[in-house]
This record gives structure tokens, sequence and C-alpha cells, in this order.
């Protein structure tokens, strides 16, 4: 495991490196940018700004100052805000995680018990169903879905709220005002893996239930139910572990957009907000953000695997 | 969908087997019509925005605005958006951006997908563990988030997008190539071509690829859709296509705002981005059942 968690280092320092590498690839002096107009500027004052900033230095150099920065959480200052970048971006974060558990917690609940339920009932109607609702709910663009779900429950019938984390005015510890706040976003950011979920689980299922131990299982008298969940959900789940991945990175930036949608103060929407008017320090720390919530989730993934299946931890 | 349909005539090869059941699995032949049309209306829109609707894409008309879908004029088939623009004229005009975008790009994953794909898992060892290094490296960058951080540099166009997009999507194929060539390489027809004096690239090109090849079709078509989600997102949020140039995502942009007076604007353009991935993941899969049939029924 310490190993694995060894493996995630080089994957963030290569993410650094695309990140920094970008933001230098682009057309334009910064310096050049941010003086243009100014009658009085010399050539000698441009260069003696490009010194004071680095920009001046090999970038090798240049990058290994930043990485410096980055390691102490020190991503510059927000042009916008002139606050550090970082600190505003994790001010946010609880709201986007609180979202994003929502979503998955959603996800697991109702997609695995319908991948399972299909399987159980290959064939018939509610199978057919399901196995459409897990292609369309897959091919449908998450915010079209987010600008539908707004005008019909918030506008058209009024029953729940479209915006924000809560009511303003209302008392924070208000719980059930936080709960109607987030069932909207929740379940369209869910929407693409509840589908995902329920795809992959009846794949899985069909596959374990035609096994010879589940016959066996079947034969010893077990009842029905304690053969589906001791023996084959068991088994079905740890395939599904594996896809986790992939649908976590969609559940990140999905999030981007569904606060956005939603008017949810998290650190997508405000990342994005930055993107808006090129504010690059939060941008920047917003992408190498997203990444390390990215690289932390396949950390937890890898170890949830070596949970389900006991076999991988020998290795 | 139908049960497996057995082949009632001799063994042909494998594309002719795999045809003869596409043509008789009936909702990828629908999807594939349905597909086609759009593409084709997409195509035909300057003749459809001259002959047929009598009105461009540009042309504004103040005093019609938020129009309700209408016969009369034609133009406004689909209603009117909020500078009176013929919102169908617009649509078709958007589907050749998406098509566009997506299809182009899909052959740059492709390129580089499979391309990446087959030196990593033919020549192992250091090579691999870059390329492997590079996808974990890649794939742990919320896509989203990378995309805003390379618009908000760049200010792309609908070339600058599709290249953008065409760099970016091809881990997936290149994972799957990868695990292919990986069990390929081991097997007794590799090793006859080598003993005849195959080269590297003939063993990797003419013997390999040709057994990857079926499944990567399937991977094409969900690309395709996945990088057209992708582009209407990100036009969605005005970073993608900009605004004149209509494209299903920023079409959605301001008609979000203008739902209360014209709701029909918010329907059209998603019910096109979702006809359009839907009817490619359907092809996907129909093309999976007819190249595998083992899977069939399976997912």
């Amino acid at each position: 495991m310490i190993r694995r968690l060894l493996y995630a280092i080089p994957t963030l320092l290569g993410i650094s490196v695309i990140v920094f590498m970008l933001t230098r690839l682009s057309p334009g002096d910064p310096v050049r940018l941010f003086t243009f107009g100014s009658v009085t500027i010399t050539e000698d004052d441009i260069r003696q700004l490009r010194a004071f900033y680095g920009l001046d230095q090999p970038l090798p150099v240049q990058y290994v100052n930043w990485m410096l920065g980055v390691l102490r959480g020190d991503f510059g200052m927000s042009l916008q805000y002139h606050k550090p970048a970082l600190g505003l971006l994790l001010e946010r974060l609880p709201a986007t995680l609180q979202l994003a558990l929502a979503a998955l917690l959603l996800q697991l609940l109702i997609g695995v018990p319908l991948g399972v339920y299909a399987a159980l009932k290959r064939g018939s109607w509610v199978d057919n169903a399901i196995r459409l609702f897990g292609v369309v709910g897959h091919a449908v663009p998450t915010f079209w879905i987010g600008l539908l779900a707004i005008i019909l429950f918030a506008v058209t019938l009024r029953v729940l709220p479209s915006q924000g984390l809560l009511t303003v005015g209302k008392d924070q510890s208000d719980i059930i005002d936080r709960l109607r706040h987030i069932i909207l976003p929740a379940f369209v950011l869910a929407l693409a893996g509840i589908a995902n979920y329920s795809r992959y689980l009846r794949t899985e299922t069909l596959d374990v239930i035609a096994q010879d131990f589940v016959r066996t299982a079947h034969a010893k008298g077990l009842r029905n139910r304690t053969v589906v969940f001791t023996h084959a959900l068991r088994n079905a789940l740890i395939p599904m572990v594996t896809a986790l991945g992939g649908l976590l990175a969609v559940l990140v930036s999905g999030s981007l957009i569904v606060e956005q949608i939603f008017t949810w103060p998290g650190a997508g929407q405000f990342t994005y907000a930055a993107a808006r008017v090129k504010d690059y320090p939060v941008i920047m720390a917003g992408v190498m953000l997203g990444s390390t919530l990215l690289v932390v989730s396949y950390l937890i993934r890898d170890v949830l695997y070596a949970v389900v299946d006991p076999r991988i931890k020998a290795r | 969908m139908p049960a497996i349909v057995p082949l009632r005539r001799a063994s042909a090869g494998l594309w002719s087997n795999a045809w003869y059941r596409l043509r008789r699995d009936r909702l990828t032949v629908a999807a594939s019509a349905v597909l086609l049309a759009l593409m084709m209306l997409s195509i035909a829109a300057p003749l459809l925005s001259a002959y047929v609707f009598g009105m461009s894409f540009e042309e504004q008309s103040l005093l019609k605005a938020y129009a309700a879908p209408t016969l009369d004029p034609p133009g406004y088939l689909l209603g009117s958006d909020e500078v009176g623009r013929s919102q169908v004229v617009r649509l078709f005009y958007g589907g050749q951006v998406s098509l566009f975008v997506g299809f182009v790009g899909m052959f740059m994953n492709f390129t580089i997908g499979v391309g990446l794909g087959l030196v990593a898992g033919f020549f192992r060892g250091f090579i691999d563990d870059a390329i492997t290094w590079f996808i974990t490296t890649l794939n742990s960058i919320p896509l989203i988030f990378l995309l805003i951080l390379i618009t908000t540099l760049f200010t792309p166009g609908a070339v600058t997008l599709t290249i953008i997009i065409g760099v970016l999507f091809w881990t997936g194929i290149t994972n799957f190539v990868r695990g292919q060539t990986f069990a390929l390489r081991e097997r007794e027809f590799v090793t006859a071509a080598r003993t005849v004096g195959a080269s590297n690239a003939r063993i990797m090109f003419r013997h390999i690829l040709p057994n990857v090849l079926p499944l990567i079709f399937v991977l094409a078509a969900i690309d395709v859709g996945t990088i057209i989600l992708a582009e209407s997102a990100l036009s969605y949020l005005g970073l993608g296509i900009m605004p004149p140039t209509p494209s299903w995502g920023n079409m959605l942009t301001n008609a979000s705002s203008y739902f209360n007076r014209a709701w029909w604007l918010v329907v059209s353009p998603g019910v096109m981005v979702f006809l359009t991935v839907l009817c490619l993941y359907l092809i996907g899969d129909g093309l999976r059942d007819a190249l595998d049939p083992r899977l069939k029924g399976a997912d």
C-alpha cells in the first residue's frame, strides 16, 4: 500500500509539469500584457520587471521555483481578489465535497440495486427498461438535464430551490433547508453514474450467477436472497471497483458543470469563474486541486479493491 | 433487444458475419438511420436554409424575437431566438460544428491511441512504462478542468478545439489496444510471422492490428459521442465554440436565461445533442454485439 502511495508522486509531478508548461506555452508575455498601453514604461523597466518575477530565467528554473511554492501551498495571489489562490479554493472545497459525496451515495444506492435487479429479472420488461435507462442516462448532457430540472422543479412546480447551498437569511444549521438545496444538483450530478453503475452491475451479476459456486449455493438449499447478497453481489462488485476510477473522474469533472448551473459555491464553480476573467493562479490551483482530489480517490479505490478482493493483497 | 441471431448460412469472414448480424439488429439499424439523417441535414444546412427555410443562420429580426414554433414562415419551424434568428437553421449549422469536432477529434484520438497502444503493448519494458505513466497522469487531471485551463489560454475556434480534444481523449483507446497487443504478441501466429523474418512494424500493423481493429470501432463510436458531449458542455460554459458560430452548446447558454419566454429554445439544442450521442452509443453497443456475439446480452 505504501508503494502504491509512492506511485502517486510521479503522477502529481507529471500533472504539475503539464499545468505549468501549458500556462507558459500560451501566447503573450505577461509583463507586456499588464503594462500594455503604459506610455512611460521603458524597455529597461520591462527587463527589470521580468527579472523581478523571474521570467528571464530558463523554463526549468522557473518550474522549480513555482513548484517549491506549490509544495508550500503557495500558488500565488489571485489576480482578482488579491488573496492566496489556494486559500480561496480551499474555503469552497467543503461545498464541492458535500455535493460529490451526495452524488456518489446516490449513484451507489440507486445504480447498484438497479443493475442487480435487472440481471435477476433478465429479459423481462423491467430489465429492458433499466437497460434503456443505462444508455439514455449516459448519453444525456449533464448541463441540459440540469437546466430542464431547474425549469421543471424550481420554476414551474416551485417545489425545490435551484440555487446555492441554503436559503439566504436562514439559519446555517437548518438541515432540512440544506437537504432541499442539495437534492436537484446531487441527482443531476449522479445521473450519468447511476446509468453506468446499473450497466456494470447488470453485466457482472449475469456473469457471476452463471458460475458454478452460485449453483452450488442454490443446491445447498440456501435462500435466494442469501445467494444473491452474500455470494453473487460480493463477487460482482469486484470488477466494478476498477470501473470506479473512470466514474470518479466523471464525478469531479461533472461537479464543475453542475456547480455552475446550480450556482453551488464550490471549488469547481470558483475555478470556472476564474477562467472567465483569466485569473491564472486560481485556475492553476483549481486544476491541481481537482487532480489531487482525483489521485486521492484513486488511492481510496485501490484500498477498497484490496478489501473487496483479498487476493490483491498477496501481490 | 432480440436474442442471439442464429446464422442461417455457411460461415463467412468476421466482417461479413458481423454485417449480417448488424443488419438484423433493428435498434442499431434505426440508430444508424437517425444519425445518418442528422448528418445529412447538417451537411445540407446551407441548402436547406436557402431553399427550404429561406433564412440564413445570422439573419435577425428583432420584431420577431421569441416566436413560438410555427410553419409560417417555415424558418420558424422550431421558433426563433432572442434576436429573431431561425432556431431550426441554427440547429443544423450547429450540427456541422458538433459532428465535425466529434468525428475529426475521434480520428486524431484513434491515430494517437492505436499507435501508442500498439507500441506500448508490443515493445513493453521502458516504452510501456513511460506511456502508462503518461496515461495515468493524464487520467488524473479531471478533463473539464484541463479543458478549461487550455481554452482560457488559447480561446479556440472549431479547428483548435478539435485539435485540443483530439490530443486529449485517446487514453481509453490506448489502454484497450495495449492490453490486446499484450496478449496477441504471445500467440503462435506472431511467432510464425517472426520466424519467416517479418519486421516489428509488419508484425504490429499486418498481424496484430487486424485482430484488435474490430472492437476499436466500438470504442470509436463511443468516443465520438463523448467528444460531442464535452464540446457541447464547453460551448455552453462559453469556453468552446464562440458565438456567432452556432453550436448546440452555445445556443443553450443564452436560451437558459430566456426559458420563461421561450422554453423551446432550451429543449431543441439539448435534444439534438442527446439524440446524436444516444445514436452513437447504441451503434457502439450494436457493433460490439455483432462483432463479438459471445458478449450478446451480457451487457
